[in-house]
This record gives structure tokens, sequence and C-alpha cells, in this order.
């Protein structure tokens, strides 16, 4: 058996084009739609020597491979590792890497800590909080809106939504994108994250203790969970190591997009400004159309077929949410931004069992923030040029330069 | 194809032949149904495709899992004994005819 990044090596399945490309390439990861073009038009399934692996990229494969749990699974990883093989860089996630039945026992716990109940109690605060950040911002004019604002805004209110005594913003943010660069091969970025590692990593597992976590937020209810025996003390810390992994990263990725789709597309944001109803589908426009979650794997758990494929076994698939989010065929005009598409059915926060826990968090604070824009600001400007940042499973900003003109 | 009716909250009625396989939930959606929303896309996490099935067709559906019955705790509109997240129902024979009212706010 030979190994590849940690996983069996296939042979290319019949009918399966072989693709050299690496999807690793800090240059596709940080400009990916000529690769996301380039992999539908491979067909449902292109094999990539580099690593082993098949990649899907067109919506209805994609959806199928990603949301058939039975079929691929993810508690052998979501990244190019098989921990079935390889002990993975930390413990396995009890939520995101693990099937049912144990998944959804963790699960269920997590979306009770985040339900749209739980949310819609913080509402009010968040709003206070996006309203003051976008006068200041609007005071200042010009500013770097990824620093600035979408790092700025969910560590202001991360930490006390969870219960956090202390919110220390450079490991929040850096810890998951060291996760998420953790998902991909064996590359550069891969290894300058696990490098952050002993300055980030004591510190996210010290905030996962009962005794670092005050009442009030999210991981009291994780919490209450283990009293009542629905978990026990390690899951419960566990799941909110889940929280810290997955809840920071990802909502700076998404208010940065959001900022930087409306600044590129301004009769978009004419449009948004005349119908606030637009709101909440202008935001989904932007998950769809930036897929802040570019890709995530799963690995065959048993011989199958998919749109007449035969899988073996262990083959390991990268599905690529942002090519199945830019799909024509699913998209009309898939590449021009519409705050009107309202595009349901979009995998940029998965589907089914694995379907993001914190979406409603994610929601909830891109609301805020863009509610707060639209009531402040009257037009959005690039000041400089946006440049993104190469991340293993994300697709980010690293600055983004804007200027505000206030209402 | 499957029968299926939605009655708005004020009483308007929409037939539609939904495709099997799909959920009620993505009928809704892609029928333009008012008053059903699906925001998370049928991952059980939103509750914004909340509807009351009519009594006559409950036991056609399948039982309520966990995760659904807790989800029904987040509602915005009043949680009753019919109340059911139409993501979890999947259209097919078994809900032929089958009869729902959107309640009157998701979100």
């Amino acid at each position: 058996m030979t190994m590849i990044e940690g996983h069996t090596a296939i042979e290319p399945p019949k009918g399966v084009p072989v693709w050299d490309v690496d999807p690793y390439d800090p240059a596709i990861l940080s400009d990916p739609g000529e690769y996301y073009a380039e992999l539908r038009s491979k067909g449902p399934f292109a094999y990539i020597p580099k690593y082993s692996i098949l990649a899907c990229g067109r919506h209805e494969e994609t959806k199928e491979v990603f949301s058939d749990w039975q079929r691929f699974v993810s508690s052998r990883g979501v990244g190019l590792q098989d921990f079935k093989l390889e002990k993975p860089w930390r413990p396995q996630s009890i939520v995101v890497e693990a099937d049912p039945p144990y998944h959804s026992q963790n699960r269920k716990v997590l979306a009770r800590a985040m339900s749209p109940k739980a949310i819609s109690a913080l509402k009010e605060g968040f709003q206070i909080a996006a309203d003051r950040l976008i006068d200041e911002l609007v005071a200042r004019g010009t500013f770097e809106a990824v620093e600035d604002l979408a790092e700025a805004y969910p560590v202001s209110i991360f930490p006390d939504a969870v219960g956090l005594q202390e919110g220390n913003k450079r490991c929040l943010i850096d810890y998951g994108a060291m996760v998420f660069n953790g998902l991909g091969p064996d590359n550069k970025l891969r290894q300058n994250a696990m490098a952050m590692g002993p300055d980030i990593v004591p510190w996210i597992n010290e905030q996962c203790q009962r005794s670092k976590i005050d009442p009030g937020g999210f991981g009291e209810t994780i919490f209450a969970a283990a009293d009542a025996g629905e978990i026990n003390e390690e899951e419960a810390g566990m799941l909110v190591r889940s929280l810290l992994s997955a809840g920071v990263d990802t909502t700076v990725t998404g208010i940065g997009s959001t900022v930087w789709c409306l600044a590129t597309n301004p009769d978009q944001f004419e449009r948004l400004k005349d119908d606030p109803d637009l709101l909440r589908p202008a935001f989904e426009e932007v998950l769809r159309y930036t897929s802040p979650v570019h890709s995530f794997c799963r690995t065959a758990d048993v011989d199958t077929e998919v749109a007449g494929i035969s899988i073996k076994k262990g083959t390991k698939i990268l599905c690529v949410l942002g090519a199945a989010n830019s799909d024509e065929t699913q998209w009309p005009d898939a590449g021009k931004f519409d705050v009107a598409r309202r595009p349901m059915g979009h995998l940029a926060m998965g589907t089914g069992i694995h379907g993001c826990v914190g979406q409603n968090l994610a929601r909830a604070e891109v609301g805020a923030v863009l509610n707060a824009i639209i009531n402040k600001v009257d037009k959005i400007e690039l000041a400089g040029d946006a440049v993104w940042r190469p991340n293993n499973a994300i697709h980010a900003l690293d600055k983004l330069p804007v200027k505000f003109t206030g209402k | 194809m499957t029968k299926v009716t939605f009655i708005s909250a004020d009483g308007i009625k929409t037939v539609v032949d939904a495709k099997d396989g799909d959920s009620l939930m993505q009928t809704a959606v892609n029928n333009s149904v008012d008053g059903i929303v699906g925001e998370c896309g049928g991952s059980m996490m939103c509750a914004t495709c909340h509807v009351y099935v009519d009594a006559a067709f409950a036991d056609r559906l399948p039982p309520l899992s966990d995760s659904e019955d807790e989800m029904l705790d987040s509602t915005v509109a009043e949680r009753r004994q019919t109340s059911r997240l139409s993501c979890q129902i999947e259209i097919g024979p078994d809900v032929e005819g089958i009869i729902v009212h959107t309640p009157e706010e998701q979100q």
C-alpha cells in the first residue's frame, strides 16, 4: 500500500481524467476562479496525481459526496490525511471529524448552544457593537477593512457570546487559520501554520476548561449538557474547542468578503440600500459568490459509485465547494454577484448533518454589520488593491483598504 | 410527482406538483411559496421552514428526530402539536396530497 499525504494512493478510476494540477498552489488559492471552471469542465471528477485524490466541483456530485455521510465519512478526516491510517496533529474533532451516531449526540449540544433562540437573545448587543464600530469607521473614512472591521468586530463580541474570561485576538483568529491550513498537504502553508502551534494551542486548550468559562454564554450550555450526562466533561471541552476552531476565522472571512463584494459591486450596494429586505439573501449570495470554505475532503468508506464512476474504499475526495457554488448549471450567470439571487442550496456552509452548526451566529454577526453599513454608509470604495491570503481550506482576504463615505 | 398543498396564514392556497425525493422545504422554495425561508438549506439549523402539518397526515410522516424536536423549540411562530420542519419531510407516494399550513412568521 502506497501512502501519499497520509492517505492511501489510488489508481485513477475508469472514465476519470487525470489532471496535473496543484489545488494548493498559492496562486490558485488566491485567485481560484479559473481552477474552479476547469475542474467542472473535466467532468464529475478529476484525478489529481500529485496527491492521488479525486476532486469534484460540479454542484450535483459535490453535494452528493459532501452530504452522504454513510458512504463518504468525516471520521477519517476532512483534510488529506486519513485518520484511520495516521494520527492527526491534534485530537480529532468530535463534530466535524466524526460520524453518526457519535456525531449526532455532540452536534445536538452545539446546535442547542447556538440555536436561533439563543442567538436571537444576542442580537441587540451585536447591533450596538456593530453600530458603534461602523460609526468609528465612517469617521475615519479610509481604513483597512480586514483588520479594522472583519477582525475587530467578531473579536469584540465572540468571547462574551461564548463566556470566555479573556479574549486573545491573535490566538482566536490565528487558531482557526491554523486548523484550516492543517487540512491541506504538507506544504509551506501547513508547515507555517503548525509552527505557530506552540504560541497558540496552549492558550486555546486552557480556554476549553470549565473553570475558564463564565455563565451566560454558549460555553455554559455546553457544560450543562455534561452535567445532564448527555456528554462527558472532556467532550464538553472538545466542543468549546470546536467553537474556538471554527467560530472566529470563518466570520472574519465572511465579513471581509461581504465588504469586498459591496465595494466591487456598487450597483448591488445601491440595491441593498434601497431594499433592506435583501440583507439576509445578500449574505447568502456573498457566501455563494466567495465560498469562504473553498474545499473540504471526505473519505469513501465503502466501494461505491457516483455519476457512473467507480470509487474505491479509502479514496480521498476533495469537495471543491467554491467550484460547486459557481456552477452555471445550478446558478445561471454564476459569475455575477446578485444580492437578489436567493441562492438556496449553495454549499458554503455545507449541507445535511455536517452543515455548519454555527451558521446562526455567523448570520447574526454579518447581519448586524450589514445593517449598520446600510444605515450609515452611503458609498463604499476600494482605497487600494484587495489582497487574498492563501489558505489550504479558506478563501479569505489578507488586505482590503476601503473608504466609507457616510450618509 | 406528488401533489402538495401549502396554505398560508391568511388562507392563500398553493397547490404544487412536487418532485419525489425533494424535501417539502425545497419544493416550497423552488416554487416560490411565500412563508417558507429555508435559510440553512436543510441542515436543521435555522427553524425557518416551520410548517403545521394537517392532522390527517401526521401518521404518514417520519418520526421527529431529537435534533428536529430541539430545533422546533426555536421557531418564531408558536410551536404546536402539528409543528414540523419541512426540510425533514421527503416528497414521495407516502405523502401524496399532503396539506401543510405555513406560519405567520419564520424570522
